[in-house]
């Protein structure tokens, strides 16, 4: 009773000052839908918050300054060692600060956690198609996330100014310094002149703790708030629609359970912190321009840049008194700008091609947007060979191929395994939209084997219940309207006469690939049969179009 | 919620624990547990039915009374592990290797088990205590209905009418002839971040005369010191040993040859009058140790092959043949560092590189 009395009385203070019962209650009840992919965001969130914590903590004993000083701290293979203010303050806050080396562990561990859930979070709204109308915006500002996680993330290993990571600013100076026109200009304000000058530490530092949370938080604020006003999507299943989220309210579920996920992430990166050493700069040494040790490796999420710099040619122009270090600046902006500028421009590029501007809240298995899914394995496995090429030292090494070896198979590997992939997996989803096709048409196999009164055997099936026949979410392909002013079967619609009409009607054929779910016919149908939706389907495919419906109706 | 408040029936009542329920459509009635209550602050004692969305008790009181007792372990523990975080701190001491390597495994375990258990806890309470419930809430389409969005236009347009943007040009240009300047000021303000580049990538502190040093030892280097052909030692210029910003850029190489390995390049180098093929004193070559990709010192040097290997990415550079690129994104040679010997017989620099040394750059052009 005393409890009901005190919320009330504190909720009945608050509600006097703003007015917020109703919005509250509303937000009380707000529908989470449930699936373990969803959680992947979550980790990234919650990493952001723990990078947060430590971080600050770090902020109270780091010195983002370069002045020389002698070392004389607890670190005695070091003592008497010249080194810039930074790396002695990151050697105090491991030697000498109780927890120190714990935050900073749990810090770098939770920004390479950090990382690599958003690149997971951002496969699974890819591969489910969540990045669909009304998400298209949602996805834009993730983009921008992911890109400024990383830059976060190479200042923030680059401010102890060890002999690793300077190795990782003096490639960052280079890469900057090749960029024609602006280059040389760029690193000389970014570095306050020459490198490494005594600028550097404090600019980054800077950024690091100030500028780049902050549009972190501005964003992540953004992303959750679009997120939360447009509802989260739900995966197909029985009872979900594109109307309808499916779920148990916010409060107290979703915030249990949401909580409870902040622990487990908590006690992973405090567990990989207590139990698995990263960065062991005084191992490394302070940073020094003449000095470097073999194998050096970036981290995980810098890899595919630097595999990019390894794999490519020695090109270099000099045209009218001007250099093009083609060698330096293609692999830099290159890799990440076509993976960037092609994520940023798909959802409205699939928008043109399929001709579907309808809002969809229900995701697609990745089985059933077969060229979508083919498209996205080719982009991780043209990340994925550069990221290996990033390691290609440590590759000859460990299993004894010849350095070089490695690299000239990355150079062709970087092109040919994408396309491989793409063809690949294209076919794969299709099998496996076969196989769906085979259970909805023909039942589940039981296992049970009966004998018929002939002597013959049998296995028995059973229908596929309610449940599972919504999970396997027959392939619709996305809708083609046909295109207003389409007359008949042989005159196209405007939209799709012309060259790039022309390119449009192949490409949505390439998209809308899959297999036809009613039968019709037996090979990859190219998505008009069931065109039955379109609203202004031409005759022809009219007629076809209700056909299916009347099968799928029966079935 | 106010106790005085009588808690009126929300506008879209919802949420029975089922799917397939529509927001403002009746239940079925099974689905909901019929609670009668008597309302906050009614004298009247009326019973006033309060139709309930989630159920108050779980599914199986059983399974949750067992499961209450897992939560309250998890939670002490969770508690414990958490004081065992306090007392950590202040048990084990740090400023040694060994204390530092105590003191994180203790503190970072507390830490990891409070975390783990807390969560375990959460998880047990919400997925066997709290009862299962699925509440299916209508979506709204993200375009607003019509009216609103003429509404809105309307009030859009007014407030630009009122305004006079529209109907006064000179206001309006005015205005954005304003913010020009405001805008690129702050673009502006950054031009002191640094110096301009100038000429400074193409000349480093090496002069004539200056003693090469080996590094480290500081000392300087005669060439009969080299008693046999051999490694590669990292040279830099007297007087600069503790200067980064020098040495970002002069730090340099030394071989030592024997007779006859050195290939003279078809690469001439003219300086003081002199051109030559390359600079070689006694068989020793010297070569600016930053890698022409992008500038981190290529530091490996194989003694068979002759061949220098940047560790970053595995520019390859053929030291006999004036450092000519063998394999790798590097795409120049590594500048050699024109040599001779003083009075005193030790390695001097003959002048400054002839070319930039380091990365490549736009205004580099192809000045070697």
């Amino acid at each position: 009773m005393s409890i009901d009395k005190a919320l009330s009385g504190t909720g009945s203070w608050l509600d006097d000052r703003f007015h917020g019962a109703r919005g509250v209650r509303t937000l009380f009840r707000k529908i989470f839908p449930d699936h373990w992919t969803f959680m992947l965001g979550e980790i990234a969130l919650y990493s952001f918050v723990i990078l947060l914590l430590s971080g600050t903590f770090l902020a109270l004993f780091f010195k983002p300054s370069m002045t020389d000083v002698i070392y004389h701290g607890s670190y005695m293979r070091l003592d008497g060692v010249h080194m810039s203010e930074a790396y002695a303050s990151t050697l105090n806050i491991s030697f000498d600060v109780r927890g120190g080396l714990l935050m900073r562990q749990i810090h770098h561990w939770a920004a390479d956690l950090f990382v690599a859930a958003i690149l997971a979070h951002m496969l699974r709204i890819f591969f489910t198609g969540a990045y669909r109308k009304p998400r298209e915006i949602n996805w834009l500002i993730g983009l921008v996330l992911f890109t400024l996680a990383l830059l976060e993330g190479l200042f923030g290993y680059s401010l102890p100014d060890d002999l690793l990571s300077g190795a990782g600013l003096r490639i960052t100076q280079g890469v900057l310094q090749s960029i024609p026109i602006v280059g040389t200009y760029l690193s000389f304000f970014l570095f306050g002149g020459q490198y490494p000058g005594t600028d550097i530490i404090p600019r980054m530092y800077i950024l690091h703790v100030l500028l780049i949370p902050g549009l972190f938080l501005a964003l992540i604020g953004a992303h959750l708030f679009i997120m939360f006003h447009q509802k989260h999507t739900q995966m197909p299943g029985k009872g979900h629609t594109n109307e309808n989220v499916v779920g148990a309210p916010m409060y107290p579920y979703f915030m249990a359970k949401t909580g409870a996920f902040f622990f487990f992430t908590f006690a992973v990166v405090a567990l990989a912190a207590t139990f698995a050493q990263i960065n062991p700069i005084w191992l490394y040494g302070p940073y020094n321009p003449l000095a470097i040790s073999a194998g050096s490796q970036p981290d995980f999420y810098m890899g595919f840049l630097e595999g990019a710099l390894r794999i490519m040619p020695a090109w270099q122009w000099v045209v009218f008194g001007h250099t093009f270090p083609f060698n330096v600046f293609i692999p830099a902006l290159v890799p990440l700008g076509l993976i960037m500028t092609a994520a940023g421009l798909w959802p409205f590029l699939e928008q043109w091609i399929t001709g579907d501007k309808s809002e969809h809240h229900v995701n697609q298995r990745p089985r059933n947007a077969p060229t979508r899914t083919g498209l996205g394995i080719a982009a991780v496995s043209f990340y994925g060979v550069l990221w290996l090429e990033g390691s290609n030292d440590v590759l000859a090494d460990h299993f004894d191929v010849p350095l070089y070896t490695i690299t000239w198979i990355a150079r062709f590997a970087v092109f040919l395994v994408p396309i491989f992939a793409y063809i690949i997996t294209k076919r794969i989803c299709l099998g496996l939209q076969r196989k769906d096709l085979h259970l909805m048409q023909h039942g589940v196999e039981t296992g049970i084997i009966r004998q018929l009164p002939s002597g013959e055997f049998i296995e028995e099936t059973r229908p596929l219940s309610d449940e599972e026949l919504a999970v396997i979410d027959r392939p619709v392909p996305l809708a083609l309207p046909a295109g207003e002013g389409s007359t008949s079967a042989d005159v196209p619609p405007p939209d799709r006469r012309g060259g790039l009409g022309r390119v449009k009607a192949r490409l949505n054929e390439l998209v809308q690939e899959s297999v036809p779910v009613d039968g019709h016919s037996g090979g990859y149908g190219n998505g008009h049969a069931q065109n039955g939706h379109g609203a202004t389907a031409d005759e022809d495919h009219a007629a076809i179009g209700s056909g299916s419906a009347a099968t799928d109706d029966e079935a | 919620m106010s106790d005085s408040t009588p808690e009126e029936p929300a506008p879209q009542e919802e949420l029975p624990d089922r799917p397939h329920r529509v927001i403002g459509t009746p239940s079925p009635a099974e689905s909901r547990l019929l609670l009668a209550e008597t309302a906050p602050g009614s004298t009247a004692g009326l019973p006033v039915v309060k139709p309930r969305e989630l159920p108050a008790n779980p599914q199986d009181m059983d399974d949750a009374k067992r499961a209450e007792k897992i939560v309250a372990a998890c939670f002490i523990i969770a508690m414990l592990a958490g004081l065992g975080f306090i007392a950590s701190y202040f048990i084990f001491q740090v400023h040694s290797v060994t204390g530092v390597l105590h003191s994180n495994l203790a503190l970072g375990s507390c830490l990891g088990l409070t975390m783990l258990f807390l969560g375990i806890g959460t998880v047990v309470w919400v997925r066997r205590i709290m009862p299962h419930v699925e509440i299916t809430e209508m979506r709204h389409p993200m375009r607003s209905d019509p009216e609103a969005r003429e509404a809105f236009a309307d009030t859009f347009n007014e407030g630009a009418d009122a305004s006079q943007f529209v109907k006064r040009p000179i206001l309006r240009r005015t205005l954005i002839a304003a913010t020009v300047p405001v805008a690129i000021a702050p673009i502006v303000l950054l031009r002191d971040l640094g110096p301009l580049p100038g000429t400074s990538l193409d000349h480093t502190v090496w002069r004539k005369g200056l003693r090469l040093l080996n590094y480290g030892a500081n000392t300087p280097i005669r060439p009969a010191d080299f008693s046999s052909p051999g490694g590669m030692i990292t040279v830099v210029p007297d007087g600069y040993q503790n200067n980064f910003d020098a040495l970002a850029k002069a730090a340099c190489i030394i071989i030592k040859f024997a007779p006859g390995q050195v290939v003279y390049t078809d690469h001439d180098y003219s300086v003081d009058g002199f051109t030559v093929k390359n600079w070689t004193v006694d068989n020793i070559v010297c070569y600016s140790k930053i890698c022409t990709h992008v500038g981190c010192p290529a530091a490996l040097y194989e003694e068979t092959t002759h061949h220098i290997l940047c560790p970053c990415h595995q520019s390859t550079f053929d030291a006999t043949r004036g450092a000519k690129v063998l394999f790798g994104p590097a795409s120049r040679p590594l500048p050699q560092l024109p040599m001779t010997v003083d009075a005193d017989g030790y390695l001097v620099a003959r002048s400054d590189f002839t070319e930039p040394v380091g990365p490549s750059f736009w205004e580099r052009g192809n000045s070697s």
